[in-house]
Order: structure tokens, then sequence, then C-alpha cells
């Protein structure tokens, strides 16, 4: 069954006139279109679409067909206001509903909207007071229906949206790769009763079976045994109770294990069987525990059992049952594990418990075809997951209690994978999993913490900035140096900071486009293998200038070819920390490349005398170059609307540059991304499509964001070279080497695979 | 099944030694026909048989018994032999005789002992000897006053072997040495059963087919029992439900495998029972379901849509949520002890129908025999079964009952005692 608990009074004794901060909640209310709303036994779900308006800085070249004067800038930064669509889920207790309402038609400017999709076993209840209330119609929709396009949706877009729940690790949740193709796989959804669907397809799904004994029974059942009436009251009780005082196991009737059929001695052999056999009183605890393993263990081996007869191994868990409880999680994934024998994995779902109010949403906004696009989690807007075991974070968990959001950005490009990608299904773009890894964890937190502070203090003002280093470090999935970062750039971006490096970023790109022409003359006078060592080393030294690691923010003062040169003094000398120079020297004398991919780092010394130099060589052998670069602002990093700036004036002062862009055997594409990491797996459409024309057989990707905290092992099918230098101390030290070491990584993937395919 | 048909030997063969090391110490007590044995031998593994053969010949001395000591109930069948010639009886011993007319004299031993005589085989030939065969339960948690009564009537005396199977059996082994100086044959629970329902189905018996079924299952008014012939019965998915439930494949009388279990079974039904209405036996706990109403407790498919959930084709007066009516505080208040009896019925027996059902698909099998106790006296339950396997495979699956239910270890044990299986 779906989630129809219907908890008869469960609000009506509390007090109504709570006073809430809903203009914190329900944000960008103003332009809000297509409500959907599930109403479930004790929780609602609100979606709406809304529009963002946000600062986001533009540049934009000066007219340079006059004379230019020296110190003028070149190009001119400007703010201006964007409008982005944005997808609002908001979750609160039925008990504030009609509060909810009320907000809502008072600030519900908009008046097009006509209709709002509403699913869930309280839709019906609660008709009359939402038409009424917001003069809306109710259009009923079908629960199962929304929760599976819910499900498809949230899969699709959200990274680690799918986690395996294990008590005793490390790190409590271990976050799934999004796969390339999500079907099939069985969705077990544990209301009231529990229902088993198998889903094959957007389109095609299946009730395969299902059973009675589920989230009701183990309320209502747990309510007359303990005469406890709140569900996670019961839970709370099953969390402290001993089931063996009230189950008959193995033991109890073998005296040890039952070897001969490898039944262990602790194994329940007769859930409640005490109870029968004794006459003496059982603790509510026990009782509690006893049910909970008795539903679990049960819900588990049916689960098996149509998994095993479909020949699915993807098996996801949700309903009231599963959201976001450990204890439920706990002993379904121990019931998995004991029927299959590890064969079945239970996955649960983050957002599990917005699934249906996303399906209804969807199911009205179908003529957008919302599936048309790519969409982001905003971690600045959403809550995160807050599963962890309320004694470690009361504070959380009030707040969770009453409302949480989920916040998704439609995004202007669609993302898709990197044609290149050896084998898609397996690529993990982060190097560490710092959920799995505690020194680390501890070294990249306080990092943030405190570059937060120099930043962004004056956003904590704000009141209700996510306090996200104080959530369970996987909130919004694993926990990795990409995801702080990301979050970092989420949180400028919605308290519109748009670029706060925009001005350093200009100043250098000036500076450094000064000496663009010497430091070509002065290649140019090399021997040849003089001049790739050299390149390399600029590639490297140029690397070095990096205004989001402090380490380097001394060395760069007034003379930046001063710079340019002490950097390449404090490169490490050869043999380098992984050094694979021979080899690319090697390549370099055999024919050229067809098409090189370069992802691209910093603005100023970086981009200009680090990276057009070497690519201007790579030209010059009459290999094409594709340059990418950021969409969106991140750090220092170069976004696309500045290369192009950049590039231009280069190709004034440089004939080869000058003759590539005409002929467009240089082109300049947009990553889709505005991370200082980069995600080889959400890649804008538009640069797979180039990658592919161009048939790119080598992958140049620079700095520790992009080649070391995430791709370091990913595995392409083309050649690739990675390369940074580690600027960080605690970094190198870790990776056994100090400060200014350097990582030149070529790689050839093995010729026998591209045979074997 | 290779392995599992070693396992046999292995088994047997300790089994042999056993046996002839407690017959070697034995002085005869005059009751050791020498005629040859005869009915149930089924031997598996040539070799082994060879080894024990010159054994077989000898009947065991009397008393026969066959002993399943489960979580709740112990079960033994005795076989009283009732061809005694007079000279047998002069010779028989006074405490072989004190046990025989106590068991057989006796409907009720102690306050929880019962004797099913409806169950007794009358006239029944077991290694060359006519007899009946008797069917007696008692608690488990009264296996001390048993062991003191074994005591007391010097079962030792007779140097006979204990066959006994069920947990129990390795549980209570230490207690039935010390407390009765009796050392305990213990053979394993699911060779036993399955033994035993083979053996009890084979046997021709005047009185009511062993195996039946339910005809008209999904139709109330037309529903009725009927005698099934259980020939050629492979494949057969076997269900046995006692505290707990295991559910076996069978492919032939010596190749089976446990495919799963749950721990939702009798003892969880009567646990519950007990708890909830303060009930505190199983009949006790039965009366009440009969008369109870569980569509007051559960929630229906109707009480959430309305209707038929047409659009997965599930019956409006199918479950949707077992006990899901009582997360509400005034439904709580209005449902009787019966009524929460009759919904914890229900719900167990249906759940074993579902895994069951799932098994049978796994399996790819269609016939079930569903054994145990919990069946006992319980047609409720069974036509519940019998209506479930029905429907949801729509008519696919057909479920088989058995009269002697809970009692095919306990005869499983006693014919190992007469040919062990080797």
């Amino acid at each position: 069954m779906a989630d129809s608990a219907q908890t008869g009074s469960s609000g009506d004794s509390m007090d109504k006139s709570i006073t809430l901060p809903p203009d914190e909640i329900f944000r960008n209310l103003e332009n809000a279109k297509r409500f959907a709303i599930d109403i479930g036994g004790s929780l609602t779900k609100l979606a709406y679409y809304s529009t963002v308006q946000h600062k986001v800085a533009k540049v934009r070249s000066f007219d340079h067909t006059m004379k230019e004067t020296e110190g003028d800038p070149l190009y001119e930064i400007s703010v201006q206001e964007e409008i982005t669509a944005r997808l609002h889920f908001i979750k609160f207790e039925n008990a504030y509903i009609e509060t909810c309402l009320d907000f809502i038609k008072d600030h519900l400017v908009n008046t097009e909207t006509k209709v709002i999709k509403a699913t869930g076993g309280g839709a019906y209840k609660f008709k009359e007071l939402i038409e009424k209330k917001l003069r809306l119609k109710v259009d009923k929709e079908d629960e199962m229906t929304c929760l599976i396009k819910g499900c498809n949706f949230v899969l699709k877009n959200i990274p680690h949206e799918a986690f395996v729940y294990a008590k005793h690790a490390d790190s409590e949740f271990r976050f799934q790769n999004t796969h390339p193709d999500i079907f099939p796989y069985l969705l077990i959804n544990i209301g009231s009763g529990v229902s088993i669907v198998k889903v094959e397809s957007e389109d095609k799904f299946e009730r395969i079976g299902g059973s009675s004994i589920g989230g009701g029974t183990f309320w209502g059942l747990g309510a007359l045994l303990t005469k406890t009436k709140r569900f996670d009251e019961l839970l709370q009780l099953a969390s402290k109770g001993q089931h063996s005082s009230v189950d008959m196991l193995v033991k109890d009737i073998y005296g040890g294990a039952y070897s001969s059929l490898g039944l262990t001695g602790d194994l329940i052999a007769s859930s409640f069987g005490k109870s029968a056999t004794t006459d003496k009183e059982f603790s509510k605890e026990d009782m509690a525990k006893s049910l909970l393993h008795m539903i679990s263990n049960d819900i588990g081996q049916l689960a098996c059992l149509y998994a095993r007869l479909h020949n699915l191994n993807r098996v996801y868990f949700g309903g009231f049952f599963i959201r976001g409880h450990p204890v439920t999680m706990h002993t379904i994934t121990y019931s998995i594990n004991f029927f299959t024998k590890g064969e079945v994995q239970a996955l649960f779902l983050r957002h599990e418990g917005y699934l249906g109010a996303i399906g209804a949403f969807l199911k009205g906004a179908e003529e957008d075809n919302p599936n048309q696009y790519s969409w982001g989690e905003n971690y600045a807007g959403s809550s995160g997951l807050m599963s962890v075991s309320p004694d470690l974070n009361p504070m959380q968990r009030a707040r969770s209690g009453t409302f949480d959001m989920l916040e998704m950005d439609r995004l202007e490009r669609q993302l898709v994978n990197l044609p290149l990608l050896q084998d898609p299904s397996s690529y993990i773009p982060d190097t560490v999993d710092l959920t799995e890894d505690a020194l680390a964890r501890e070294y990249w937190l306080s990092c943030f913490e405190e570059a937060l502070d120099g930043v962004t203090s004056s956003l904590l003002s704000f009141g209700h900035f996510p306090a996200f280093f104080s959530l369970p470090a996987s909130a919004y999935g694993s926990l990795t140096v990409r995801s702080l970062l990301d979050t970092r750039e989420h949180c400028l971006n919605e308290f519109n900071f748009p670029d706060p490096y925009s001005k350093v970023k200009q100043k250098e790109n000036d500076v450094a486009l000064k000496y663009f022409q010497k430091a070509v003359m002065s290649l140019e006078k090399l021997s040849w293998e003089q001049r790739q060592f050299a390149l390399v080393r600029g590639l490297l030294a140029g690397n070095v200038f990096d205004w989001g690691a402090k380490a380097v923010s001394d060395v760069l003062e007034s003379d930046p070819e001063f710079g340019f040169e002490e950097a390449k003094h404090q490169l490490q000398e050869r043999p380098w920390l992984v050094d694979c120079y021979s080899e690319w020297l090697e390549r370099l004398k055999g024919p050229p490349h067809k098409c090189a991919l370069f992802f691209v780092d910093n603005s100023g010394i970086d981009i200009i005398l680090g990276v057009f130099p070497f690519v201007r060589e790579l030209l010059l052998r009459g290999t094409e170059v594709v340059l990418a670069s950021n969409s969106g602002p991140a750090l220092n990093d170069v976004t696309n609307s500045e290369l192009q700036i950049l590039t231009e004036r280069i190709a004034a002062m440089d004939s080869i540059i000058h003759a590539a862009l005409k002929e467009d055997r240089l082109t300049l594409v947009q990553s889709g991304s505005s991370s200082p990491c980069l995600d080889l797996s959400r890649l804008d459409k538009a640069l797979a499509t180039v990658v592919l024309e161009r048939h790119t057989d080598l992958v140049v990707i620079e700095g520790m964001g992009r080649a070391i905290h995430t791709n370091y092992y990913a595995m392409l099918n083309c050649e690739s070279l990675k390369l940074a230098v580690i600027k960080n101390s605690w970094l190198a030290e870790r990776l056994g080497g100090k400060i200014f070491s350097v990582v030149f990584k070529y790689e050839v993937p093995a010729k026998t695979h591209g045979l074997q395919q | 099944m290779k392995q599992k048909d070693c396992r046999h030997c292995e088994n047997g063969g300790a089994a042999g030694t056993e046996l002839e090391e407690a017959r070697g110490r034995e002085p005869v007590a005059g009751l050791t026909a020498a005629s040859s044995a005869s009915g149930v031998g089924r031997g598996s593994c040539s070799t082994a048989r060879r080894m024990t053969e010159p054994h077989i010949k000898n009947r065991p001395p009397f008393p026969w018994f066959g002993l399943d000591i489960g979580g709740t109930l112990v079960k033994l069948v005795y076989f009283e032999p009732k061809d005694i010639t007079t000279e047998e009886e002069q010779e028989e011993v006074e405490n072989l005789k004190s046990i025989r007319k106590y068991l057989t004299s006796n409907v009720a031993y102690g306050s929880t002992g019962v004797r099913d005589v409806h169950l007794e085989l009358k006239e029944l030939m077991l290694c060359g000897r006519m007899g009946n065969l008797h069917f007696i339960r008692f608690p488990t948690q009264d296996m001390q006053a048993f062991l003191q009564m074994v005591r007391q009537k010097h079962f030792s005396s007779l140097h006979t072997t204990l066959c006994a199977t069920g947990g129990g059996a390795y549980k209570f082994e230490h207690d039935f040495r010390m407390m009765a100086n009796l050392q305990l044959l213990k053979l394993d629970e699911l060779d036993c059963l399955i033994r035993g329902i083979l053996y009890i189905d084979s046997i021709k018996s005047s009185g009511p087919s062993e195996c039946y079924y339910f005809e008209n299952p999904t139709d109330p008014e037309h529903c009725t029992q009927k005698p099934y012939r259980l020939e050629n019965p492979y494949p057969l998915l076997l269900v046995n439900i006692g505290s707990g439930v295991s559910i076996l494949a069978v492919y032939s009388k010596d190749n089976f495998r446990r495919v799963t279990g749950t721990s939702l079974g009798g003892g969880t039904f009567l646990g519950l029972c007990c708890l909830l209405t303060g009930c505190s036996t199983f009949e006790e706990a039965l009366d009440m379901a009969s008369r109870g109403e569980s569509t007051r407790v559960d929630k229906l498919v109707r009480d959430i849509y309305g209707g038929d959930y047409e659009r997965f084709g599930l019956p409006g007066w199918a479950v949707a949520s077992s006990f899901g009516n009582m997360m509400c505080k005034e439904k709580q208040m209005s449902v009787s002890k019966e009524d929460l009896a009759r919904a914890t019925l229900v719900t167990i027996t249906n759940n074993i129908g579902s895994i069951t059902r799932m098994c049978a698909l796994n399996e790819n099998i269609d016939r079930v025999v569903f054994v145990g106790n919990f069946l006992r006296v319980n047609t409720l339950s069974m036509k519940l079964l019998a209506y479930a396997m029905e429907y949801w495979s729509k008519g696919q699956l057909k479920a088989l009952f058995l009269q002697h239910e809970g009692y095919f270890g306990a005869v499983g044990a006693l014919l190992e005692l007469l040919n062990p299986s080797t």
C-alpha cells in the first residue's frame, strides 16, 4: 500500500497559532506557480516552481578598435540581475498545514495558477481546506505514479541520491554513484502496508506484489502492546530494547546453533515465541524491538524473494517506515543481507520523503517537459540529510521535525557524461571520500571553516545560512573536497556575492597579457626538446598562481614576470612526485594528436603564460584544441566569458592563435560547471558533442581541484595528461612530498581494451 | 544434492555405531525376535548399509518411541504392540508393562500432556509386529516434569535407545543423561519430517485419508474438505509451521532442501495473542479468533481507496495494513479481544501464505503441503491458506494438508529406531 497512514487526529491537539518563520521557508513565493502537494499520514510536502533573481557578474570587452591607452583594463565587469528557474520543496508536519496555506495565500501574487496537483492519503481529507484557502482546484493524482516519477527524477538528477546504510561503519552512509541507466529497479514502499513495484522505464512500472505487514502494523500493533501512541516514540523504545527476551531464538530451541542448516544460535526462530510460553511481564522496549525485527525481517525476506523472481539487484526502500530513521534502515539492511547473503544491497534515498510531491509536481508540469533539463540540488537552500542519531544532534532533530527544504536549480545547460570515460557507471569524480577518511575530513573541514571566516563571515548575519559544518558529514551525499567547495559557491551565489574574485582576476589577466609575447619569444629561442620541457614547466609554474591557496599569495607582487620566474624556481626539480615526463616527451616525438581537450584552471598567469604557449605548440604540431572552461565563476578560475575576451586579445597579438581561431582549430567551450572541481559525468552537452565530432584523442586536466581532488583516478579511453602543483603542505605530505611538489601523470589506455570491445 | 546424500551416509553410519554399542552392552531382555526386518527400510547409501546390515535383522527391544522436541511442543509417538503372546507377556519386565499400561489407558498425562486419540493408527504392521501407534504431546516447558516421570518409571533399566529429533534433542541431551540416565540418539528434524510424512502417507488405513485439500476455497459456501491421493508427490513444497516456519523443496525422498523460513509462525500467533488478549493456551486463542472480526483491526484496501484499487488490481476486501486501524486511538477502543485474536491469526496465516507462494514461484513447484501443529484444530488458517494459494496464484497452486499435522518428525524418529536410514 502506499503511504496512507491516516492518523486520525494526529495534529488536532497541537497549537495551530504557533509562529513560524515562513518567509525563510517559502522562499521566492511571489513568482510561484504550478503547485503540488503530497499529504501523508503526518507530513505534508509542498512543491512549487518559481523563478529566482540573483546577481551575476558579467564581463564585457572594451572596444579595442581604437588605439588603446596604457593602463586601461582589458574588459569591464558589471553586475547584472539574472533570472533562473528553481524548484522548491518544503516538508512540514500536517499540524502546520492551515498556517502554511494562509501564508501562501497572502504571498502568492501570481494568479495564473488555477490547479494544485495533490497526492497522498491525506489529499482527500484536506481537499476542502486547500480549495477554500488557496482558491485552487485540487486535482488528485495516483500516489504510486507520483512516487515512481519522483523516484526517477531524483535518481537521474541528484548525484549521490542513493546510499547504503551501515550502522557500525566509519561512515554511516555509503553513497552510490549515479548510474547512467537507472532502470530497471525495485522500489519497496513501506507505508502502512508494503508495495513492491518493479520500474522498467520512465513510464513503465508494475506493482508486482506487496504485504499487509508494514509500517501500520508496527505502529498499530506497537501501540496496542506498549500503549505508546506516536510512531517516533515507538522507534525510540525499540532502539533501547532487547528482542531476545521476547523472541524464541534458535539457541532457545537447540541450545546452540542448528549447524547442519547454517542457522546460528542468535537467529530468531519464532518472533514473540517466548511470550507464548512464559508468564512474565515484558518491557515495552523489548516488545517494540521484537516487533521491529519481526516486521523488518519479513519485509526484507519478501523483497528478496521478489528481487530474485524478477532478477533485479537494485532495490530501493522508501515510505514513512524508513524515512530518515536509522533504526529501520539498519534492520532492513540487516534483513536484506541475511536473506540474500550480501548479493543484494538495500538502497535508501536522501530525498525519499519528497518523491510523491516531486512526482505530483512533474505530472502538473508535463507541458514544460522538465525532463529535458538537467537539475542540480542547491546546497544553500536545502536542508540536507538529517538522519543521524537524534542523541547526537538534538538541535537538528528539532529543526527537521518542523521544516525541511529541498531546492533544485534548473541548469541552463543539459549535462551529460564525457564520452571519453572508460566506464561511466563506475566513474567516481572524487579522489577521496572524506566521510571515510577521518584525518582528511578533519583537515579539510577546518580549512574551509577558516576560509569561510574570511570571505563569508557577513553571510552568517543572514541568520538562515545553512550551517553545513554542523550537519552530518554526509548531509548532501559523500563529503568530498568537491562538495565542500561547491557548497561554498552555492552560498556565495545565493547571498548575492556573484563573483568575489572578478576584480582580482581582471587585474591579473591585464598584467599577464602584457608578458605573453615576451614569453612566447623566449620559448622560440629554445631547441625543440628544451622547449617541450619549458612548456610543461611553464604550465606548472603558471598553476602555482592560485588565489585560492594561501601559500602563493606572497609570491606574486607587483612584478608578474619576476613572479613567474620565481614560481619556476619554487617548483620541485625532476624527478617529480609523479613523473611521466619522459613518456610524454617520447610521445611528442611521434605523430601529432588529432584533437586535445584542455580543462583549464586559473585566470591570469596560469591561463595566459602557462596554458596558451602550450596550446600554441599543440596547434603548431597540427593538433586541434578545445579549451573547456567553467560556465560560472568559482574562486579565481577563468570563466568561459572571460576566456573568450582573453583569447581574442591573444589572437590579436599572435598569428598562430589568430589563424587557429579563425579556422576553427581552436575552440572554446563551456564545461557546464561552476565548481573549482570537475565532474566528468556532468558536463555540458555541447562539449560532449564537440569532443566526439573532433575525434578527441588527448585530454589535459590542469590544477589541484580538477586533477588531484577529482579525476586523479579517472580512466579515459584516450591519452590523458593530469598535471598539478601541490600547493598545500598537508596534502603534499600525505602524498609523500613537500609543498610545490609536481604531479605530472601521463596515461595511455591499455590497447587491448579497445580491441576487446 | 550430492552433498546432502553424503551427509546422510555419515549420519547413518554414526547412528549405526551408536546402536551397536548400545545393544552390545545390553543383556537382551527376551524380546529380540529373530524375524527379519521388514516394511519401512529406506536405504540410500550402499556402503553404509552393508556395514550395518547384520544389526537390522535384530528388531530393537520394546518400548518403541519416537520423540520430537520442538520449541513449544514435545511430540511423542508410541507403538503399542497388540500381538503380545502370553509367553511374551510373562517375560515382559514390570517397568515396560507399567509404561505401556500408563500410556494406553490414559488420554491425558499430568496437567498438560494429551493423547490425540483421533489420530491413533490401529492394527498397524511395523517391523513384523502388529499394534497401535499412539500420538502424544505436551508443552516443551514441562520437559523437566517429563524427565522426572521417565526417571520414576525407570526407563533407563529397559536399555532401549530413545530416538529424538527437533532442537530439544540437542538442548536437552544433557538433561536426559543426567536426570534420566538416558542417551538420546539425535536425529535431524528435516530428515525425520520427510521420512515421517512419506511413511504415514504410504500406509493404507481404514480411517479418513491422510492427505486432503479444500475444494472451492474461494467460495465459502461450497468450500469442502476432500481427500487427496499424494501419489507421485514430487516435486513438493513442504511448509512446516511450528513455533517458526521452515519451507522445504522436496524433489525425492532423500533429495530436499530448506528453501527459507520465517520467524512469524505458530509461536508468534500464540505469543501475540497472549500479550494482546491475556489468554494462555493455543485452544483459547483459536476459540477467541473464531469469534472475532479482523476487519475492525486491519485496514483494508477499501478503507483507503473507498473500493478496489483498480490501478493495481487490488480488491477492496484485501488487507492493506495488518493492525493498521490500531494506529488510531478511537478505533483501538472499539475492538474486542476476539477481534485482536482473529487479526493476529489472519496476519500470521496470510504472511505464511505469501512467502510460500513466492517460494513456490521461485522453485517452480505447484503443490504445497502444509504441516505442523499451528494447523491443529485450526480450520480457519487452513481455509485461509487454501484460499490464498488459489486466489493469488489464479488457481495455479494447490494447498494440501495432512491429518497428522505435527507428528511427522516424531514418526520419522521412531522409524529411525526400527530401520536406521543407512
